[in-house]
């Protein structure tokens, strides 16, 4: 909203030390506190405030996006984290300062929303205003005599009125007719509105982020969302305990979660290989799994990177993937005592992996393994293996090998992708007493553990007739991430009415115009055009002479200038 | 990029002529006269007291050359542009460099078709200048060759919310800019010094930012959808359809700001000024965004490319 043109804009009053308000009782105070809060410049000032306070979110890694970043930003910054923590600025946007500007902002936007509504109620449901008694006043004002020879005996003031009325009705125009008398004679006059879509859409879109607000509050305590990793050939079902990552919402229930199976039957990744500046770039990510129902009906289906699979009312995404080795542990007597697919997580854009493998029992000592898996190894420079291509061309494991206790007998739960090795004995790679190097293993190949402790063997997963083919000896995992918000179309619908109300906000002009006929003495008449825009209109002296001509048109007279 | 060196160059020199221009006296309007006549109808008069057209200023050679040169080098950008999107079998903007050669060539081409609407070419100087900054930019520092799209950028959405951000973006610039010359010209105004006789040829102050105000406005119609069509994007691609993204807060942050300027020409006291420094900030916060944000933050939105 903006001022009229001719508006002067006052000053803002000077302070001064004596008080010169009313005493106030508590009622009164509370009032006041009320105004100012509902008012514009406190809205003003927590807008700003508001975005202000969402850069800290930016700049230090937050929990909700970057768990990692956060666990990181402790181990480089030791003293400032725990007090950076404190003032919640790991949590920014559910913290207690941000969420007091926002609700305060909020406060203000229903306690200023609510009178206009009831304003523009009232506004709505009266008829125009009395036509002023002097429109010269007005900013866009002008006025033509006709003569009594021109007009001649079908042109009379009650005849000109009726057809100005016409054409106000047909430009939209809500009108009503006025009978007086001026210092000049008789008053015939037209006194019309219109642009109430205006209020209505400003009205509109702040109700709409109302409802956007209750509705992400809401979504929020329904919704869930849960993480899954999956090899290609294993499969989950959709029960609470088969997630590895779990998210729920403070009304959700176990019965929330619909039945259904999903196993991963195929994952495929494309390549760029022809476009030599962006070899080894992905360009395609297809999942193929087979969904079964509650009476276990399978139905393939396909899962995309921007394409998620709708089933029993959740969306499943893609999210990540990598490589899964098969990593096969034996006792001295060859009987197996660990036999499965380790997801690797990859640490750079040619999906070079760091795998931990953790065997507990079994064998003589608890056994821990820092894996690195390289999809394409090579030798750099300095002799340091690394993976310089992201799809299986030479495919090499490298292990470092501790014994020692894995520190989970307790049963105290660690991270299965964190090994802490600090009180373990290092049997293969840097830090062993006789210089063992790292265990160094091919698809398909086996290698000893020192001290007689058994064996290790990375499996080769082609398919039989396959296994000399490297290209598909190491299966793929893939992270899915099943998502349900049932108040995603509210939010949708909110928007949509956010957008439509601000743009009949900004763009509708509201304003009055009026048409007034003057009989004056001799059979003349005087026709005045005048308008008034509520707000800043330039639209607004464009649209009065555009009423004074198709006026003119319809009377029959041309008007000149 | 030469031919736009050369339209900054005519566009500079446009604003030292301007400054050599003596200002134009407004001529008094003589008694406006109005007549209703029928065919044949004799004519009465009546005074019709409407304000006096300016008389309006011709333009000298400098700003009509620059002109022609500023459509001249857009008309080069935007074929490069296209060959561009050709040559990756898509639509060019996937990374800075891209990104930058677009976003440049559609803040010209906005400048280019808002003069239809008003005579704002004293903003040349700056559109061109700022053009040839993004793409030096662009091409020096950001420069990639064809690459196809990563998979998570495999959707229309690219087309629609990327290109409705760059739109809001050149209203924002155009917006900014005539903040800057109202601040000049409300110093100017306001202590009654008449050094930089340019600025006698364009529009006073209050002028600038009611039209400030009405570039900004669409702008933010259009910042609105972005962050609609981007939270549409997210949630198609990564589940959610807000996740305090480092882009995602910048935008909103954006938003807000400019949200907080249109609140604030509705407040007493923050009319003239304090206005037109808030747009300037709303629009340095676009170029952070487009900036810092994408090159040194972490987030789900770095497809910088580097």
């Amino acid at each position: 909203m903006s001022r009229p043109s001719d508006h002067i804009e006052s000053p803002a009053p000077a302070p001064h030390d004596g008080v010169i308000q009313p005493k106030l009782g508590p009622i009164g105070y509370v009032r006041y506190f009320w105004r100012q809060l509902t008012s514009m410049r406190t809205a003003l000032f927590l807008l700003l405030l508001l975005a202000v306070a969402a850069v800290p979110g930016s700049v230090f890694p937050q929990r909700s996006s970057d768990p990692n970043g956060v666990t990181q930003y402790f181990s480089n910054n030791p003293s400032a984290a725990p007090t950076l923590d404190k003032l919640q600025l790991f949590d920014v946007y559910t913290s207690a300062w941000f969420s007091a500007i926002y609700l305060l902002l909020f406060i203000s936007l229903i306690g200023c929303v609510i009178p206009r509504t009831i304003h523009h109620a009232k506004a709505l449901a009266s008829p125009p205003p009395k036509t002023p008694a002097r429109l010269e006043r007005l900013g866009a004002f002008s006025a033509f005599e006709i003569d009594a020879d021109v007009s001649g005996p079908s042109l009379t003031a009650a005849s000109a009125v009726a057809s100005g009325r016409t054409v106000l009705r047909k430009a939209g125009y809500r009108v009503r007719m006025f009978d007086g008398r001026g210092p000049d004679g008789p008053e015939l006059s037209v006194s019309a509105e219109r642009g109430y879509l205006r209020e209505t859409g400003n009205l509109v879109f702040h109700f709409s982020l109302i409802g956007i607000l209750l509705a992400v509050g809401i979504g929020g305590g329904v919704g869930y969302t849960g993480q899954k990793v999956l090899v290609v050939g294993q499969a989950f079902a959709n029960v609470r305990l088969t997630f590895d990552a779990f998210t729920k919402g403070r009304f959700f229930s176990d019965s929330d979660l619909q039945p259904y199976r999903i196993r991963l039957d195929k994952f495929a990744v494309k390549y760029e290989e022809s476009n030599r500046n962006a070899l080894g770039q992905p360009i395609d990510y297809t999942a193929d799994v087979t969904t079964f129902d509650a009476a276990g009906k399978a139905t393939p289906a396909v899962v995309k990177v921007n394409d998620p699979l709708r089933l029993g009312g959740n969306d499943v995404y893609l999210l990540g993937n990598g490589y899964a080795p098969w990593i096969t542990v034996k006792n001295p007597a060859g009987k197996t005592v660990y036999s499965e697919p380790v997801p690797f997580l990859a640490k750079d854009a040619n999906l070079t992996s760091l795998g931990i493998i953790k065997v507990p029992d079994g064998l003589a000592s608890q056994v821990g393994m820092r894996a690195f898996f390289y999809p394409t190894a090579a030798k750099s420079a300095d002799n340091v293996l690394g993976s310089v291509y992201p799809d299986l061309r030479n495919p090499m494991l490298s292990l470092v090998v501790f014994t020692g206790d894995l520190g989970i007998d307790k049963g105290v739960p660690k991270s299965v992708y964190v090994l802490d090795s600090d009180k373990m004995t290092p049997l293969a790679g840097p830090g062993t007493a006789d210089g063992t190097s790292a265990l160094r293993l091919k698809p398909g190949e086996t290698a000893q553990i020192p001290r007689g402790l058994g064996s290790i063997t990375f499996e080769n997963k082609a398919p039989a007739s396959e296994k000399a083919d490297l290209s598909k000896s190491v299966q793929r995992f893939v992270s899915f991430d099943v998502h349900r918000d049932p108040t995603q179309g509210w939010v949708l619908f909110f928007a949509i009415s956010l957008l439509a109300g601000l743009l009949t906000s900004l763009f509708i002009p509201r304003r009055r115009l009026w048409i007034k006929v003057v009989e004056l003495a001799g059979g003349r008449l005087r026709i005045e055009y005048a308008g008034l825009a509520r707000g800043e209109d330039p639209t607004l002296d464009a649209a009065v002479s555009a009423v004074a001509q198709r006026h003119s048109q319809q009377l029959g007279l041309r008007l000149t200038l | 990029m030469g031919v736009y060196l050369f339209a900054f160059i005519a566009f500079t020199l446009d604003l030292a002529k301007r400054s050599a221009e003596t200002p134009v006296a407004t001529a008094t309007a003589p008694a406006r006269v109005g007549l209703m006549s029928r065919v044949g109808g004799t004519a009465v008069l009546e005074r019709l007291p409407i304000a006096p057209t300016a008389p309006g200023r011709r333009s000298n050679r400098f700003e009509r050359a620059a002109f022609a040169l500023t459509i001249l080098g857009w008309a080069l950008h935007v074929v490069g542009t296209v060959l561009r999107g050709i040559a990756a079998h898509r639509v060019p903007w996937a990374n800075m460099f891209e990104f930058s050669l677009t976003a440049s060539a559609i803040i010209v081409g906005v400048f280019i078709a808002v003069q239809v609407w008003q005579d704002l070419r004293f903003l040349g100087a700056y559109i061109t200048g700022f053009s040839l900054i993004m793409l030096g930019f662009g091409t020096v520092g950001f420069y990639v060759s064809v690459v196809p799209l990563p998979p998570a950028l495999q959707s229309y959405w690219l087309v629609i919310h990327v290109f409705v951000a760059t739109l809001g973006t050149a209203f924002f610039a155009i917006g900014a800019g005539l903040s800057l010359v109202q601040l000049i010209q409300a110093r100017r105004e306001a202590k009654q010094f008449s050094g930089l006789k340019f600025l006698d040829t364009m529009p006073d102050a209050e002028k600038l930012e009611n039209l400030s105000y009405r570039v900004i406005v669409v702008g933010f119609v259009f910042w609105t959808f972005t962050l609609m069509a981007g939270a549409i994007w997210a949630a198609h691609a990564w589940g959610r359809y807000w996740g305090w993204d480092t882009k995602e807060v910048w935008t909103f942050i954006i938003w807000t700001i400019f949200a907080g300027y249109i609140h604030a020409r509705a407040t007493r006291g923050w009319r003239g000024s304090r206005s037109a420094y808030l747009a300037i900030v709303g629009f340095a916060a676009v170029m952070f965004n487009f900036t810092i944000v994408n090159l040194f933050f972490k987030g789900l939105h770095a497809y910088s490319g580097l």
